[in-house]
Order: structure tokens, then sequence, then C-alpha cells
């Protein structure tokens, strides 16, 4: 098995990575997907703004405008931020908690391309006759009635990438649960793997209720079913109902892990341990439970009555206090700390006051009866791209550079980094503060174009200009990731300040991992041997012998494949509301689900054994990765 | 690792010892079943009964709870203390029943207005 | 030591299913899934709850008139019955007895294909009746509820069918001992769904 060192063809390194289960390899595929299909939802999103740009404009029809603003929500949500979390997930939770890799490295290839595929299939619909164009939430009483097969493609792409989330979610729980270093105790693990945990425990709560709801909408739209239809007996507020309830979650689910990587970026460049670590564990575990308690506030005006909205509105302010105990400790991580300010400390700077802003306008709109002014308002558009951009995206940029040297054994560049922290930071408050009072002033969201002289004109020039910026410094991001391919190794511990153990693993980092399994004596492990003058970086749990790893396989790709096949052949079904049926649907339909059930069955009917990598060739991996006497 | 794994021959008596509580253990598996046939048969015998059914709804209910919990707990070896992790596991389902519960009284109150 | 490590029940470990580190993932992993199916199931039990005898203006089917005690009767004795062999089966595989495991394994799978049966001839006779998947919000919430139990019943015997032939001629092993384990677990936890359906959908659909 020395063949890994070798020089590869290109087809080899194709078929290498479509057959992969390595961790870091399936990080860097998420990372890539996660990008093209961020960039493809940012450049809906300018489309958008250069229509709004003055009132009465004609850029693009208002058809098109609804199918750019549910493109632009889904992928945004389901096929860029989920993707590009799961690409840090990936990476860093096996080498935070000094594991091999994830308890099943054959879910996670699939998990991956489940939702590749999913995602593709999605974005099929503009090229065949129309994206859906019901909004992200897809609302039954507007869905069911959408001429074409715009929503049949979002029931079907969500139901796929959704299976493949949902198995990656359950993947990482069982990892983090049951393969953890020898030492490092639940209360020891790093912020990230902690927020890593309590988000996929709210995918795997969160996503059954979104599969039903796709499956209901999937009978109703494609096979004669009647959940939503009223004249029926059926109820749309069910809908409402069960993708709420995985909505909600659906924004901790990611919010979370940007907390986590902030957690872990504040200490390094405060160099003093993070500031109350059991009160941030035991925030995070609230965040969640009360995640799941609080759905229908985002149903106010749906009409439940007094006394569920002010159930649902009381839970919902509940959340500020975890989330406060957050915020205040990290400023108090920051205090009196010895602050660097890299460009990975700036996003966090960034982060704190943008993310307050966005928490605090969500107290107010869980006050029901202010929310019957601010819903549907564009006062919402700014409140979630506050959170989501102001949380999320600063954290995936920030760790991006933070972490680039862990991925790809490269720093990013320090200069062009700070410019595009203050383009992109500028930029986004220019498109977002303003929309606030827009809001306020009565514009509502989701509309493709608006009158002169309501005073609208201005506010809206303002945003653009801001998307723009954003979009400059989206650019700049790119470029400077391709950069760094032309940079020198990073090593080990770039920054000189990493605390945990993904920072104590030579690098490049080999296949599998640490050679030995660390021994983990306290909580930031790796600053602990730095403290103590540990030369060689960390202590270890066992002597040098031979690692049992898992054997690549082609199989997720043609579970996957299966169900993509199958989904063209659901989406033309003879009973389907789109009146556009194909003779093929349902041979189509049933081959795939055979390949895939196939593919399931050789699966378990194959003996899977793995392999074991014995200790001369581990000493010969390491000569070749590292030079003699690791002198490389 | 698989490779981690000992094999070790165990001595008669703890052989034995062994079987004897794999005996026993099933004897209790077979009362839990009995168990179960009878509740399900009192929920059958008080709705064919025709009791009101303010009486009977809450009563079914009751039933199918505890046999949840005797399925969990005795044939699922959730009370299992050799279970990998049992506690996490626990945690898990009962969090997910607790979802259950609100999904049920959300959509028995909150879906028709 | 290698997964074909033969064995004698001697040698063979108290808990096979947890005796390796992917034995213990396994057992660890599938119950976790196990609980993201509750809330599946939830979210099914819930939709029908808030659809229940929902149709058209004048509808004429309800669960009152629809429903059968003596069939949704044999059908629960069927599948409790079955849930009580596999763990015979289970009990076998502790015992290094793959013979009588496999047994076991057998009456389960012809138990859960009697319930399968009636199922079947349920959903026959009700479309009989003109109660068809599209016939209103109640039905398309029954089949799709019932049927969903009724897909995990079909690939619980498709599950327990591979696992028998596949490892007929080899016996037991660590590698395939948890899988026996995790496939007992799945048909235990139809069992508690289908406890929540006759319960709910049948006993106080009858009742009204």
């Amino acid at each position: 098995m020395s063949s890994h060192t070798q020089k590869k063809s290109f087809g080899a390194s194709v078929w290498d990575y479509i057959t992969t289960v390595d961790h870091k390899k399936l990080a860097v595929m998420y990372l890539l997907a996660g990008t093209l299909f961020f960039a493809i939802a940012g450049f809906e999103a300018l489309l958008m703004r250069i229509q709004l740009m003055k009132p009465n404009n004609d850029f693009i029809s208002a058809g098109f405008f609804n199918e750019l603003l549910t493109m632009h929500g889904t992928t945004m949500l389901f096929l860029a931020a989920t993707p590009l979390l799961f690409a840090f997930m990936n990476m860093l939770v096996p080498l935070q908690i000094g594991a091999r890799d994830v308890a099943f490295p054959f879910l996670n290839s699939l998990g991956f391309w489940l939702f590749f595929l999913g995602a593709v299939f999605l974005h099929l619909s503009f090229f065949m006759g129309g994206a859906p164009d019901a909004g992200w939430t897809s609302y039954a009483s507007l869905s069911l009635y959408s001429p074409g097969h715009g929503i049949d493609f979002y029931v079907l792409g969500l139901q796929i990438s959704g299976f493949g989330t949902l198995i990656s979610g359950l993947n990482f729980i069982v990892t983090i649960i049951t393969m953890r270093a020898p030492g490092m105790t639940f209360m020891r693990m790093p912020l990230f793997t902690w927020t890593a945990l309590v988000s996929s425990a709210l995918i795997l709560f969160a996503f059954p209720p979104l599969t039903v709801g796709l499956v209901l909408m999937l009978f109703d739209r494609m096979f004669g079913g009647n959940f939503f239809d009223h004249t029926m007996g059926g109820n749309t507020v069910i809908w409402e109902h069960l993708f709420w309830i995985f909505g909600h979650p659906e924004v901790y689910i990611l919010v979370l892990p940007a907390f986590g990587l902030f957690s872990e970026i504040i200490p390094t460049f405060s160099r003093k341990r993070l500031f109350g670590y059991s009160s941030m564990v035991f925030a995070t575990i609230l965040i969640g439970f009360l995640g799941f308690m609080v759905w229908a506030h985002h149903m106010f005006t749906t009409g439940l009555g007094p006394t569920a909205n002010a159930i649902f509105a009381v839970a919902t302010m509940a959340i500020a206090v975890p989330t406060g105990m957050k915020v205040f400790n990290w400023i108090l991580t920051i205090w009196g700390g010895s602050i660097k300010v890299t460009t990975p400390m700036l996003y966090a700077l960034g982060f704190i006051p943008s993310f307050v802003a966005g928490g605090v306008t969500g107290v107010m709109q869980a006050s029901a009866p202010l929310d019957y002014q601010l819903h549907d308002s564009y006062f919402i558009v700014a409140h979630f791209h506050y959170v989501i951009v102001g949380g999320i995206v600063t954290a995936l940029f920030g760790s991006a550079h933070f972490y680039w040297p862990i991925f790809f054994n490269r720093m990013l560049d320090e200069k062009l980094g700070k410019w595009t922290f203050w383009v992109f930071f500028i930029g986004f408050h220019l498109t977002f503060f303003v929309q606030h009072f827009l809001g306020l002033m009565g514009m509502p969201r989701r509309v493709f174009t608006y009158m002169e002289g309501q005073g609208w004109d201005q506010f809206n020039y303002i945003s653009t200009v801001g998307a723009a910026m954003m979009g400059v410094g989206v650019v700049m991001m790119v470029i400077n990731c391709l950069l760094s391919i032309k940079r020198p190794p990073a090593g080990r511990d770039p920054w000189g300040d990493g605390r945990t153990l993904e920072w104590a693993i030579p690098q490049p980092i080999p296949f599998y991992n640490f050679r030995q399994t660390p021994l983990v004596r306290g909580l930031d492990p790796y600053w602990i041997e730095k403290q103590e003058g540990n030369k060689e970086g960390m202590i270890y749990a066992e002597p040098l012998g031979d690692i049992h790893m898992p054997n690549n396989s082609a199989l997720p790709f043609v579970i996957s494949l299966g169900l993509f096949i199958a989904a063209f052949g659901a989406l033309y079904s003879p009973l389907g509301v789109a009146e556009d049926s194909r003779t093929w649907a349902i041979p189509v339909l049933i081959i795939g689900l055979l390949i895939t059930f196939g593919a399931m069955i050789v699966r378990s009917v194959k003996d899977d054994h793995g392999f074991h990598l014995h200790k001369e060739e581990i000493l010969e991996i390491e000569e070749q990765l590292y030079g003699k006497g690791g002198k490389k | 690792m698989s490779h981690d794994t000992p094999v070790v021959a165990k001595s008669q008596a703890q052989y034995e010892y062994d079987r004897h509580h794999n005996a026993v253990h099933m004897r209790k598996q077979v009362i839990n079943f009995a168990i179960m046939i009878f509740l399900t048969f009192i929920a059958f015998a008080v709705v064919a009964a025709d009791f009101s059914p303010y009486l009977i709804a809450p009563f079914v209910l009751l039933l199918a709870g505890i046999q949840v919990v005797l399925q969990l707990y005795a044939f699922m070896h959730l009370e299992d203390k050799k279970t990998h992790f049992g506690g996490v596991i626990a945690f898990f389902m009962w969090f997910g029943i607790l979802l259950a519960f609100t999904f049920f009284l959300a959509f028995l109150t909150i879906v028709w207005w | 030591m290698d997964y074909n490590t033969k064995f004698t029940p001697h040698t063979w470990p108290d808990h096979p299913e947890q005796a390796t580190m992917e034995g213990k993932n396994k057992v660890v992993g599938f119950w976790i899934f196990l609980a993201c199916e509750v809330v599946l199931f939830a979210s099914l039990f819930a939709t029908y709850l808030a659809l229940k005898n929902k149709g058209p203006a004048g509808m004429e089917f309800s669960t009152q008139e629809l429903f059968e005690l003596p069939l949704a009767f044999a059908m629960t004795m069927l599948l409790l019955t079955s849930s009580l062999t596999s763990v015979y089966a289970i009990y076998h595989m502790r015992n290094f007895n793959f013979k009588a495991m496999q047994t076991w394994l057998a009456i389960t799978l012809l138990l859960g294909l009697g319930f399968l049966c009636l199922e079947i001839y349920e959903f026959y006779h009700y479309v009989h009746l003109g109660f068809t998947f599209s016939q209103s919000a109640f039905s398309t919430a029954f089949y799709t509820l019932v049927g969903t139990h009724g897909a995990h019943v079909t690939l619980g015997l498709i599950w327990f069918t591979t696992l028998m032939i596949r490892n007929a001629k080899r016996g037991l092993n660590l590698y395939n001992a948890p899988k026996f384990f995790v496939a007992a677990l799945y048909w235990h936890f139809i069992d508690v769904v289908w406890v929540f359906i006759f319960t709910v959908v049948y006993l106080m659909g009858v009742i009204g």
C-alpha cells in the first residue's frame, strides 16, 4: 500500500477522489462544492440587487426574480453554508479529538455524494423548464399551484441532499461520542467539536421533519396525494409546521459551528484560554434544546391564536440568554489577552457587533405584536442577513484564513486578507443596514420592483452598491485562495499559538493522521505540551504499531447516482401536477431505485475489513513526507 | 480497531456462569413478552367493551407508553450497563420522544384555527 | 486478530456485538439513527392526527366505519410475537449457537411475512371499498403513515434474508455479530412503532 505517495495520472486522481473515504479529502471536496454553490447563489443575489437598484427597473422579469430569490435562499442555506461548515467539521473534528478518521468513513463519502448530486439535480432546473419559484420556504398554498417542474426539482433535490446531510450529521455524532483519544473527556473537547456535536444532533432531529414534509409535498405534487389541498380536507398549515420545525433548528445548525470556529480563533489570538469554557458548553446545549421549542415564531401571523403566540414568543426570547452568555465569554476572553490582530481575529472582532445587531433585531421580532408589523418586510431580510452573513459567513471567511494551513499546508496572504475583510465587511453593512429602514418604511420582501416616490429609492441604491462591494470581497477572497498555491509550505503550527490537537500534527498530514494516538492531558492539549517544553509536540498513548484503515469504495457514488436517476422518473410522473409526464417516467424511477438498493446489497454482502498499514510502511511514508529524521 | 480485540478463552466456571446468566435473562424476556401480550389484550378489550371514549383514550395511550418502555429497556437492552455509551443513547432516544410529544401537541392544537 | 477468527462457545465474548470497535460504533450509530426515526414517525403521526377523518364535503369514510378490530389484533399479535422470536435469536447469538439463531430468525421472518400479507390484504380491501390513496386528505395520511411502517417491515424482511443467506455457510464471527444485533434492534423498533399505530390509528379510530 505504498502507492499513495507516488505521482498519479489525472484519471487515477479523479478516481481516487470519487472513491475516497478519507475525511481530509472529503473536507476538501466539501470546500470546493460549497464554494461553487456559494458563488452561484451570490451571483443570483447580485442579479436581484441590480434589479432593485432603481424603481420600476426591468432588468429581469418578475417570474425570473421569483426563481432567483428561491434559489438564492435554498442554495445559500442547504448547498453553500452547510457544506462549507461540513468541510471544517470533516477536516477538524477527527483531528481535534485525535481520531484516525470518522466512525463510518463509508457513510462520510455517501453523505458527500448524496449532497452533491442532490445539489446538481436542483440546479438542473434552470436548464429544464424553470427553477422553483415559491421561496425557500415553499409554502404549500403557493407551491402546489406552481406550474412547471420547478417545485418538483426543489422537492427531489432537497430530499436527496437532505439524506446526505442527515447521514453526515449522524456520522459526526458517533465519531465524537466514540472515537475520542485517551484522556479526551467530553469536558476537554475543543469548543468547535462541541458545537459540531450539538449541531449534528440538531441535524439528526430537524431533518426528519423536513424529509416528511418533502415526502408529503412529493405525494401531493407528483402522485395524487391530498395533504395540503383544502378542497380534499387537506391543510396547508401542516407544511408550515413541518418546514419550520426543521427550519428554525437549521438556523442553529449553521450558526453553532460558526460560534465554535470563533471560539477557536479568539483564544488563539488572545493567547489566553477560552473564558468560561463550561458555561460555553452549557450555552451551546441550551441553544440546541431551545432551538426546537420556538419554531412557531415564524408563523405568528398565520393565526395560531394568542396563547400559542405568547408561548412561542417567550421561548424565543429565552434563547437570547445563552447566546448572550457566549458573547460575553468571547469579550472576556479578549479582555486582558495579548491580542494579535490577524485576519481571522479581524473577522472575529467584526463578527461580535454584527451578530449582536442581528440577535437584537431577532428579539424584536420575537415579540408577537411587533412581528405583525415586521413580518414579510425588508426588516426580516436585514435581520437574517445580519445573522447569517455577520455570523456564519464571517466565520467561514475567518476560519478559511485560520485553517488554510491545516487544509493545504499553505498560509493565505495576510495583507490581501485584511483588505478583503474591510471591503466585504463595509459592503455587508452598507447592503443590509439600510434594509432595516426599508422594512420599517413598509417595503415588502420578495417583490421584484417598486414604484418611485415612496422614499425607498436611495436606500435601495445604497444596498446595491454594498452588494457589489461584497461581490468584490468574495472575488478577492477566491484570488487569495488561488494565490496560496504558489506560497511556501506552512509547516506545523504556523500561527505559533495553536492550542488544540489539530495544530500538533505535522504537516502535510499523512492520510492516517496521528502516527500514534495522542494522550490528552487537559483542555487545550497542544498548549499544555508547549508550555511544558515538549519538543516532540505531543505525548502518545500507544507505541508505534500497525494502523488499521478503511478501504476506498465507489459504492457511495453509485448509491447516490441511483437516487439521482430515480429523481428524474419521479419528476415526470404521470400523476404529476405539472402535466408534462413522460412514458419512461415510472421505469426510470424503478431503475434508479434498483441501482441504489442493488449497490446497498452489494455493500452488505461484500465483506469490507479495511487494511493494515505496517510499521515499516508508516516509517517509509513519513520519510517521504518529512525527509530523514523529519528534516525536510 | 479489530486487531485490538484479544481472543480470551473463558474458564469453565465463567462459561457456565455466562450461560446461566443468559438463560435467566431470557426467562425474564419471556415474562416481559407475556406482560406485553397481556397489555395489548386489555387495550383491545376495553375498546371492544365500548367504554366511554374519555376513559379509553388516555388508558390505551398509557398502555402503549408502558409497552414502549418495555420494548426499549428489555428487548432492546437499553437497561444493559455494558452497552457502550448507553447513557448517551438513552438521552438521544428520550430527546426524540420529547420532540415527538411536542409535535403531537402542536398538530392537535394549532393546526386548525 | 482477524475478523475471520473461528470461535468456540468458550472463546466467544460475552457481548460479541460490541467486542470490536466497529461493532461498538455500529451499535451506538444505529441507536442514534433510531432516535432520528422516532422523530420521522412522530412527524407522520402528527400529520395523520391533524388530517384524521378530514376529506372533501360529504365524505362517507371515517375511522369508525373503516377499521376492524380483529384484523388489527391479529396483525399486532404476529408482530409482537416476532419481536420475541428475534430476542430468542439474539439469545442464541450470545450463546454462539448459530443454528438455533438462524432458526429463530427464520421464524421471525415468517411472522413478519404474515404481518405484511395481512397489511396488503387490508389495503386491498380498503381500496376495493373506494378508499384510495387520492380519495381524501385522510386516506392519503393513513396510507402514508401505515405504508411507511409497512415499507420498514419490508426492508427489515429483506435485511434479515440477506443476512441469513450471506452468513449461512460461515457461521458467527465478530464481523457479522453486530450486524445480526443491529438488525434485531431495527425489528424491535418496528414493533415499537406498531404499538403506537394500533393504539393511535386503530383503537382510537374505532372509538372515534
